[in-house]
Parts: C-alpha cells; structure tokens; sequence
C-alpha cells in the first residue's frame, strides 16, 4: 500500500470503519512508514479533540411544537394537493379574479355614479305624488276603468275630485 | 423484537401514529445535533428538525423502503441545512476563519496573522469547544456535512456517499481534505494542551 492509499484510508481506520483487509494494510503500512505513522497519530488526536464539543440536545418543547404542525398539516394537506392540479388551481384563480371584478364594477363604473342630489329631490316629489300607484291593486286594476261607461258629468261635483275606486279591500 | 426503521415507517405509512412517535424518540436528538453543528443555530437547528419530521410525516404515504431510513431522514436533513445556510447566508455576521479576503482596497487590512497565532488568540478568548466549533464550522459545506456524518453520527462511508449523492471514493478524498484542514487548523490546540475527557458523543439511539 502507497502513502497515498494510506491517506486515504486513514480515517476510516482511525474511526475503526475500515474493513478487515484494509485495516490490515494499514497496519503494515504503518508499522513500515514513520511519516504515516506521525500522520495517523495527529488524526488520531483530532478526532478525540472533536468530541470535546458538546452535543446540540433538543429543547423540552420540541415535540409540543412538532405535534402542533402535524395537527396542522391536514389543512396544509388539502391546500398543497390542491394546487399541485394547474388546471384546477388555475380555474378557481381566473374565477376568483371574474368575482373581484364584478364586485368592484359599481365602484369603477362611471355609468353607474350616484345621481345629482337636486335629480334625486325632483324624483323623490314626483314619486311622492303618486302615491296612488303604491297600492298594487288600483295599479292592477286600472285598465279596467277605461272599459267604464262615463258617469253623467255632475255639476255639483267638484272637478278635481277623483272617482272612488275600490280597492279590493271591501272599500276598507 | 424490537421493529426496523423501514418497518416502522411502513407502519406510519399505514396510518400507526404510535410508530412515528417510536421515530420522532429515537432521532429526535441525532437530527437537533446534527443540524445544530451544520447551522451553529440551536434555535434554526430545531426549526430544521421539526421540518425533517414534518416532510417525513407528509411523504408517508409515498414511501417505499428503496434505501436505509437514516440515509433519506439525513439526506432531508443535509438538503434544509444546507438550504438554510444559503438562505442566511447575508445575514451571518460572524466572519469565517478561511473567509478570503476583501477586495476594496481602502478596506482597513485584517488583522490575521499566521494561523497558529490565530487559534492561539481565540483560545485565550473563548474555550476549547468554541475553538474546534468554529474550526469544524469553516470547512466548506460539503465537507462538513461528511465530517459530522462520519464523526458524530458514526455512519459507514457507503451511507454517507448515498446522503451527499457521490461516490464512496469521492466521499474519502473529501473526508481527507477535511480531517486535514482539521489537523491543520487545530494543531496548537491538539498539541499544546491534552485534550479533555469525551463530552459530546454522536448518534445516542
């Protein structure tokens, strides 16, 4: 075996992982070569010195932490395989995105600006004033007052007095 | 008789939640020290941990016992770290020992000495551990994963070529530049004083 070889091998035979047959070659490498000898010696030491170095031990919490993310994971599951399918992610994405539009449309559309206030007063009077039409039957039933023979004109009567119309209320 | 590892997942597979715990007892702490000497971060390292058992957890239902248990937990853990370290990389303040140096030249010159008088200086200012620490800290990435693999985890060479995905020739030449740098690096600690009792042992499952 080369000095090379030796190198190359030499932690794993320090570490005591070598197999039996290069553990063997080693050992007669080293007992023939005072360079790999001094060598293997100076790894030998670097490798007690590195188990000064105190073991990183986990904190009590540990597993109180790690039980709180798996109960969380079927969510995350769920979500993770969700998105995994393009097609579907990318479906509900395009129909999320239509369902912002349409509900910011109002507020974007110029067509649709709240109306002046002095049009809103005029049609608020005019509204008012009908307030005949409130009631569904006397809306429902005037066609029908066209179909009526005209009553003899009573001059007693006051011009702008309206007919009595029945309301379908038993005149209530 | 006491179940594998292989055995105990498929039973996790099938939905035992008993034979996750039987894992998350017995590799909770190999995982926490070994992350903790790739990150020198106990607080990321356990982070680290819990997403190693989180990725188990979610990959339950697809594993197939094609390799050694410990190989792919640690080959999850070797992939966070060391996406972790590149994440971070900006953030981290310390400067390393093999750290090149500046290239602005109207950057104030370094105060770095050979590196005898470094490791000399360092070891009045902190303590033995803190010293071989940093050491084990500077060697590059790869490196080191194979170091803390082969040292503390005690894994054969085959195993950790299948976590770091290289040959087990190429893992020896990496294990030699590093215990080298090591040997190096740690030199006047080695020799000046006798190295202390055994503290932090490896894998303890």
């Amino acid at each position: 075996m080369k000095c090379e070889e030796v190198s190359i091998e030499l932690m794993a035979y320090i570490g005591g992982r070598a197999s039996a047959g290069t553990t063997r070659r080693v050992e007669d490498h080293l007992a023939a070569c005072p360079e790999c000898r001094a060598r293997a010696e100076e790894f030998r030491k670097v490798w007690t010195v590195l188990d000064e170095v105190p073991a990183v031990e986990p904190s009590f919490g540990f597993d109180a932490r790690l039980r709180q993310r798996i109960a969380a994971e079927p969510r995350r599951a769920w979500f993770f395989g969700f998105v995994r399918q393009p097609r579907l992610a990318l479906s509900v994405a395009l129909l999320a995105a239509l369902l912002v539009c349409v509900v910011k449309l109002p507020l974007g559309n110029p067509a649709i600006q709240p109306m002046d206030a002095t049009v809103q007063q005029e049609d608020f009077n005019a509204i008012k004033n009908l307030g005949v039409l409130e009631n569904y039957d006397v809306v429902t039933k005037l066609g029908a007052l066209s179909d009526l023979v005209p009553a003899p004109v009573n001059d007693s009567q006051p011009q702008d007095q309206q007919p009595k119309i029945d309301d379908g209320n038993g005149g209530a | 008789m006491a179940r594998t590892d292989v055995e105990l997942m498929l039973d996790v597979k099938a939905g035992d939640g008993q034979s996750f715990d039987l894992l998350l007892e017995k590799y909770r702490s190999p995982l926490v020290n070994f992350l903790g000497r790739m990150v020198h971060d106990r607080a990321t390292a356990e982070d680290l941990a819990q997403e190693v058992f989180l990725r188990v957890f979610r990959a339950r239902k697809q594993y197939t016992p094609s390799a050694k248990f410990t190989t792919w937990l640690f080959r999850i853990a070797t992939n966070l770290a060391l996406n972790s370290l590149r994440d971070n990389r900006h953030q981290r303040m310390e400067v390393s020992i093999d750290a090149p140096a500046s290239d602005d030249e109207n950057a104030p010159p370094r105060e770095l000495p050979a590196k005898d008088a470094r490791i000399d200086q360092q070891m009045i200012e902190q303590d033995r551990a803190e010293v071989i620490r940093r050491a084990v800290l500077s060697l590059p990435e790869k490196q080191r994963v194979a170091v803390l693999l082969h040292k503390y985890e005690e894994m054969d060479y085959s195993e950790i070529a299948k976590v770091l995905e290289c040959s087990e020739s190429a893992l020896k030449s990496l294990l030699f530049r590093a215990y080298e740098s090591l040997r190096v690096q740690l030199a006047p600690l080695v020799f000046t004083q006798p190295a202390a009792s055994p503290a932090g042992k490896g894998r303890q499952a």
